[in-house]
């Protein structure tokens, strides 16, 4: 079964004050087959990128595989010294991400203006 | 394992990955159908996913020439949900992800589907019935004191 893959736009956005903040607009599914495509981005960012928004409003499947990815990407950025948001997770997933503890290292937010509030 | 019946839906999936959102999707079907909330269904969606992601990464050790078996059956206000698979089922429960010890990597970053089976549905079970294999059963209910 082909699965929806997993596609990731990086953007830079200067929505709030400081240096511009980087995005990773996932799209599609993440899950264990998404390794290559997620890690693959993030590990190509600049190594002067030291704020990064996920926004997951486009993704369509995400399991424990994914979220595993997500928190991957979260060890790396803190060895990084990098700060994490996220926005556009479905209710559902904000309370997936909350019971894992995820929280405890990076912020959810509703949107990405919310999000880029959170640097600030 | 209960016996299939008019009320029962029987799905037989590859192990294969990315094959577990059949059974999600016709879980929630049936889930939305009974008049589940939306917020229920998104619950089963992912316990449904996730135990077939096990049933077929540990249960058949992702030899997709084994199937894994998925049997909704609807009992009064609950729906029921066991899968199958050819493994030994899991040996010891899951404990609660540490995601301190994960950021440190004094634990894996995966392995955390158990727990959300167990944190998102109203009863789940593991049963090992050698040599048929072993199953998952998770049950949700309409009403949260059934």
């Amino acid at each position: 079964m082909q699965d929806q893959g997993t596609r990731v736009k990086v953007e830079e956005v200067s929505c709030a004050a400081g240096s511009p903040i980087t995005v990773l607009r996932f799209t599609g599914d993440i899950t264990s087959a998404s390794q290559t495509v997620v890690t693959g981005t993030y590990e190509g960012l600049p190594e002067t990128v030291k704020r990064i928004i996920l926004d997951f409003s486009k993704v369509e499947y995400l399991n424990s595989s994914g979220i595993a990815l997500i928190i991957q990407m979260m060890i790396a950025a803190s060895k990084k010294d990098q700060k994490i948001v996220t926005f556009g997770l479905t209710p559902h997933f904000q309370k997936v991400f909350t019971m894992v503890g995820i929280t405890k290292y990076t912020s959810l937010h509703p949107d990405e203006k919310a999000a880029c509030a959170a640097f600030v | 394992m209960s016996e299939l019946n008019a009320n029962s839906i029987e799905l037989r999936l590859p192990s294969k990955l990315g094959y577990e959102k059949v059974a999600m999707n016709t879980a929630a079907s049936v889930a939305k159908l009974m008049g589940f909330a939306e917020d229920r269904v998104e619950d089963l969606k992912t316990a449904v996913a996730e135990a077939c992601i096990n049933a077929m990464e540990h249960g058949n050790k992702m030899d997709d020439s084994l199937s894994v078996g998925v049997i909704l059956s609807i009992v009064a206000d609950s729906l029921e949900v066991k899968v199958t698979d050819t493994g030994d089922g899991p040996k010891h429960a899951q404990a609660a992800p540490d995601i301190d010890k994960k950021m440190h990597g004094e634990e894996d970053p995966r392995g955390m589907g158990m727990f959300l089976i167990q944190a998102l549905v109203d009863e789940a079970e593991w049963v090992s019935s050698p040599p048929q294999g072993s199953y998952a059963r998770m049950v949700i209910h309409l009403h949260r004191n059934a």
